[in-house]
Parts: C-alpha cells; sequence; structure tokens
C-alpha cells in the first residue's frame, strides 16, 4: 500500500494486510500523535489495511509556542 | 471497535476515555467537551460577544465552528504574520471557512497595518520568532477585542498545548507563569476577558473533529516553530501517553484543582505593578509595553 506521510511530506510503500496499529509500531510512530486516513475515512489502531489501500499517517502534534 | 454511544462502527478511538466514537457521537463528544469546559470555567455567558482567534489551523478553525453550533454570538479575528507562504495559505484557509460558515472574519496584516512582519521583526528585536510572534498576537487580538466591543476572546489552546506549557513552567518553577496559567483570565487594566474553551480536548480530537467536519485546515506547521521547546515537551508527554492513558489530562487538571491557587499570589502581585504604556496605554510593568518596543525596533529596522 501507498503511506503518505506530512511534515516533511514523503511516501512510502508498504506491504498489506497490516492492522493500523502494527504499522505505526513498525514505523516507530506514536500512536497518540497521528491519525490514520484511509481514502477520506479515519480508522481505528484495530482496522486491517489492504495491499491496494491508499492510506495518510497525519501529525496533529503543531509546534506554535503562543 | 465499536462506537461506545451507539454501538456502530468507530472511526477513532480514545484511549484516555477508554472509548471509541463514530463519526457523529465524536463531534457530540466534542461539542459536549467545550459545553463542559464553558460551564465549569465559568467562560461566558449567552449573549456575549465573543471573538476567537484564528489562525487557519486545526485548533482555532474547530473552536470558531463548534462556537457556532453551541449558539454563541462568535466573529473571528484572523492575523497575518507575513510569514511567507505559511500566512499565505493559512488566510486562504481562514476565508475559504468564514465564507462557507458565513461567520464575520475580521482581518488585521501586520506588514500592511503595522509595517512589519515576524521574521523581520524578531530579528530586529532580537528576540525568537515565537516570542515575538505571540505578545504580538496577545496585544493585537486585546485591542481589535477592545475596539469592536468584544466581551471574550477565545483562542483554541487545547489540552496539549496547556500541559505542555505546563509542563515548561514546572521544569523552570517559574511560579509567575504558574500563577497565571488558567484556563480563564478575567478583563481589567484594560484586557478583555479570555478563555480556552477546548482545554478538554487533545490535539488529535481537534484533528478528528475537522477531517469528519469536511473543515480544511492548514496541515503545514509554520516553518519558525522548527526546533522550539514547546514541540519537544508535547513529544514527551505523548510517551508518557503512550504508556499511560489519561496522565496528561490527569497532570493539567490535577493541577488547576490543587496546586493553580498556590501560585496565583505571585501572579496578582505582579499584576497589581502594571500601569499604562506610555505609547499606547496597555498595561505593561515597564514604561513603554513590549509591543510598543517590538514595533519601534522592527520599523527602525526596516526604515
Ligand atoms: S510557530 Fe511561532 S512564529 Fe509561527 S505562528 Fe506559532 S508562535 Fe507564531
Ligand atoms: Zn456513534
Ligand atoms: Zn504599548
Amino acid at each position: 500500500m501507498r503511506v503518505l506521510l506530512r511534515n516533511p511530506r514523503r511516501e512510502l510503500e508498504v506491504p498489506g494486510p497490516v492492522a493500523v496499529h502494527a504499522l505505526l509500531e513498525r514505523l516507530a510512530i506514536n500512536r497518540e500523535s497521528v491519525l490514520v486516513i484511509r481514502s477520506d475515512t479515519l480508522v481505528t489502531g484495530d482496522a486491517v489495511l489492504q495491499d491496494d489501500d491508499v492510506v495518510e499517517i497525519r501529525q496533529v502534534i503543531s509546534g506554535g509556542a503562543a | 471497535m465499536k462506537c461506545r454511544r451507539c454501538k456502530g462502527p468507530a472511526v477513532i478511538e480514545l484511549r484516555r476515555h477508554n472509548a471509541g466514537f463514530c463519526g457523529d457521537c465524536f463531534v457530540h463528544h466534542c461539542r459536549e467537551q467545550v459545553r463542559r469546559a464553558i460551564d465549569e470555567h465559568r467562560m461566558m455567558a449567552a449573549g456575549e460577544r465573543v471573538l476567537v482567534a484564528v489562525s487557519g489551523g486545526k485548533d482555532s478553525l474547530a473552536l470558531w465552528d463548534i462556537l457556532i453550533e453551541l449558539g454563541y454570538s462568535v466573529d473571528g479575528l484572523y492575523l497575518g504574520l507575513g510569514i511567507g507562504e505559511y500566512s499565505a495559505s493559512s488566510g486562504d484557509h481562514t476565508r475559504a471557512f468564514a465564507a462557507r460558515r458565513g461567520a464575520h472574519l475580521i482581518e488585521i496584516d501586520l506588514p500592511t497595518d503595522l509595517g512589519f512582519d515576524i521574521p523581520n521583526g524578531s530579528r530586529a528585536a532580537k528576540r525568537v520568532p515565537c516570542s515575538a510572534c505571540g505578545l504580538s498576537k496577545r496585544h493585537l487580538f486585546n485591542q481589535a477585542a477592545v475596539d469592536g466591543g468584544y466581551d471574550v476572546v477565545a483562542t483554541g489552546h487545547n489540552l496539549d498545548d496547556e500541559a505542555a506549557v505546563l509542563f515548561g513552567n514546572v521544569l523552570r518553577w517559574n511560579i509567575e507563569y504558574l500563577g497565571r496559567q488558567l484556563p480563564v483570565l478575567a478583563a481589567g487594566l484594560g484586557f478583555v476577558r479570555k478563555v480556552k474553551p477546548l482545554v478538554r480536548l487533545g490535539e488529535r480530537e481537534m484533528a478528528a473533529y475537522c477531517i469528519l467536519r469536511g473543515i480544511d485546515y492548514i496541515v503545514e506547521e509554520c516553518p519558525m516553530a522548527e526546533g522550539n521547546r514547546h514541540l519537544a515537551y508535547k513529544e514527551a508527554l505523548n510517551d508518557i501517553e503512550e504508556r499511560s492513558p489519561g496522565a496528561k489530562a490527569a497532570f493539567y487538571f490535577e493541577f488547576l484543582e490543587k496546586a493553580s491557587h498556590l501560585f496565583q499570589a505571585t501572579a496578582d502581585a505582579t499584576r497589581a505593578e502594571l500601569r499604562p504604556c506610555s505609547s499606547c496605554g496597555s498595561a505593561t510593568p515597564g514604561d513603554t509595553c513590549a509591543f510598543c518596543k517590538l514595533r519601534a525596533r522592527a520599523g527602525a529596522a526596516s526604515s
């Protein structure tokens, strides 16, 4: 599947099927700091992503100190 | 995973609440959390005029949307910071939201209206950009609220922001700031009341709210944020949160309940020493307020 990450923008190819939890763990991403979006819909950690899915892992942490 | 409220399929899991929610029930959850924060901390009353500070980011646009849905009379204020592409794009996101909701947006542009931008202004004043930016926002939001006859300024600070600021203030035992870190700051000395209605919601919740409501917020980060301490504190707290869900909320709310009053006297004493700025009349500990100094230095550098 195609996995899109932002800030900085980059793309990865990851083989499916894989559960969202497992994908985040494999990429060493803290699940409190992201949302996972599959074709414009949010998915929970137990969702299984398929090989032909397009997935965005969106960072939700913003850094402004004011 | 099932929705806690309607038992339909969930789209988001909130480990802190040990619950999953479907889209509709999650939107309901967010509104209820804001309603509760407003009631519990007596942030604002029905009929008051609210000015929400909007940046085009997820928090402030979600806040604006929720306050409209809760029936408040609320206008938006957008401050153009002159930070290149980022400012251009964040302004577009804000205007698009206001137009879609038919909401009134006030705009102030630092370069056009005040003669400086954050990157150059902060350099001229020898301040880090976020500090120059923060003090400009505080000053100009308050001024706009006073000028427009608003009762209260609402900002999009969420639980993660407040927990990270608290963490930083505790690391340095910054007593004065600890005494001021409240979800409501009362009016006085020319300051309009300031409120943070999102304190019961995390950053992840705000991004999810925008996605589920179809709010197109600016996902790109402000380039000035890179490497700032605030971000590092948020990451540290999320590492703890991952192992112990609810830790951030406990850290912040237990502080408000059990410790914040211990620092009040110091904060009040500092506030009692404030007097009007000789140039603009805003309350300040010195002769000239920090904003007027910044503006003077930035102006001198660009002329
Ligand atoms: S990151 Fe800093 S400079 Fe950028 S908008 Fe936030 S406070 Fe201002
Ligand atoms: Zn539901
Ligand atoms: Zn001044």
